[in-house]
């Protein structure tokens, strides 16, 4: 029923969703429904309802995109690595960094409930990390990046690797401003996962198939597994590694090349825009200098 | 369980918006929330009874209104429905369709006072 005088509207009305009752005006009850003889007093008057129409993670969604911006203007290609707990996400980041960091700039940030231990991992691999320790949080924000980006500074023209809380749920929801989320998954963890976690499967645009080295001891169904990633996100890349003896490693550091060429391709189309707007400025209006008569 | 973070941005709005509006306190609040959505309608719930707690929504009833999931199937250039990620598409089997609608994550509105 209509809550402001429970006069009209059922509730199945709303759960539905067909209505076209604008709430948030207020109607004038008293003039326009018929109420037969019912004595009509309104002892609710107050009782508004008010149109919100507001996702619930628009605050995080408006961080992510000013972080985004600053990765643009910088170019910096950002990637957030998501995946269960201990699929091998600092291990591959350190292999990674040892060898990217003599062609380009490259930082990490790492996540965790607890423990610096993995952003000192990457540090003794060579390349400036920031852990973000979340306590009970079981997920990166736009926010929290947002505050460590002021401690860590960007690898301007780079890669910033950002690797997420252990959990194959909750990351899924929260952009960071990254280019790209990638998803870790290792060979132990068996072929049903993408089914299992779709949200983060489908969220991610590149699958990496960890600890490959250890495929001869387990009956793990490889084909069937990628058939399940494939399911949930026919547009996914997948790249099968292992971080431990560097096989496959060179495919995804390519796909990183190719991610940092893009990142700073559209930096330079940003900063042509910008120094075209700036020309036109010159141009139409207020560029000539007028003499001013003295 | 970052369904207590989804609350905590659902008391945040409704609790600017009252104010904002001159109410002092919020009765019910409708969610819209897409059938493949990634979130626990269970967990959500418990999360909203404990997060509303000392708020202005600290009585507020919470209604969830599931939104399907929708598709566009490229191989056959039809709006299809789907229930998981892992759905085929209805007419051809296949997979290679993209979601269009049901990961919704919205406040629709509130009742106010
Ligand atoms: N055999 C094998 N072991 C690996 C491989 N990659 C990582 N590991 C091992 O897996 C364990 C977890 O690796 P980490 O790199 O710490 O995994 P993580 O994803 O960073 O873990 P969390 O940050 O705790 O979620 C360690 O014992 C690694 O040595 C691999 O390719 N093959
Ligand atoms: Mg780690
Ligand atoms: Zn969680
Ligand atoms: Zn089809």
């Amino acid at each position: 029923m209509c809550v402001t005088c429970g006069c009209g509207e059922s509730e199945a009305a709303i759960q539905s969703h067909g209505h076209a009752h604008d709430h948030a005006h207020a109607h004038d009850h008293a003039d326009d429904h018929l109420h037969g003889a019912l004595p009509h007093s309104h002892p609710h008057d107050e009782k508004r309802r008010v149109s919100l129409e507001q996702d619930i993670l628009a605050k995080n969604a408006a961080l992510a995109a000013s972080n985004r911006h600053l990765f643009l203007e910088l170019g910096v290609f950002v990637l957030n690595l998501v995946s269960s707990p201990g699929s091998g996400k600092t291990s591959l980041l350190s292999r990674t960094v040892q060898v990217l960091r003599d062609e380009f700039p490259v930082a990490v940030i790492s996540g965790d409930q607890q423990t610096a231990n993995d952003a000192e991992r990457i540090m003794a691999a060579g390349a400036p990390a920031l852990q973000i320790n979340t306590g009970k949080g079981c997920h990166l924000d736009a926010h929290g990046i947002g505050q460590a980006l002021e401690r860590l500074p960007l690898p301007k023209g780079g890669v910033l690797f950002i690797e997420n809380v252990g959990n194959l749920v909750c990351p899924a929801d929260f952009d960071l401003g990254e280019a790209a989320k990638v998803v870790i998954l290792s060979v132990t963890e068996g072929e049903d996962k993408p089914l299992k976690y779709p949200n983060m499967f489908a969220a991610s645009q590149l699958m990496l198939l960890n600890k490959t080295d250890l495929l001869p001891h387990l009956d793990f169904d490889l084909a069937q597994c990628l058939d399940n990633a494939r399911r949930v996100n026919h547009e996914v890349d997948i790249l099968q590694l292992s971080a431990r003896t560097g096989e496959g490693l060179e495919a995804w550091l390519n796909w990183v090349r190719r991610g940092r060429h893009a990142a700073l391709a559209a930096q330079i189309s940003q900063l042509e825009t910008e120094l075209a707007a700036a020309r036109a400025h010159l141009i139409h209006g207020g560029g000539t200098i007028r003499r001013s008569i003295i | 369980m970052h369904e207590f973070s989804l609350c905590e941005g659902i008391i945040d709005t409704i609790t600017a918006q009252t104010h904002q509006q001159g109410f002092s306190r919020v009765q019910r609040v409708w969610l819209e929330i897409g059938a493949l959505a990634n979130v626990e309608l269970e967990a959500l719930r418990f999360a909203f009874a404990l997060v509303r707690q000392d708020t202005v929504a600290a009585a507020a009833e919470l209604d969830i209104i599931t939104l399907p999931g929708r598709a566009w199937c490229l191989d056959c250039a039809q709006a299809i429905e789907i229930n998981q990620f892992f759905d085929p598409c209805p007419r051809c089997g296949g997979h290679q369709w993209r979601l269009t609608g049901g990961n919704e994550l919205r406040i629709k509105e509130m009742e106010v006072e």
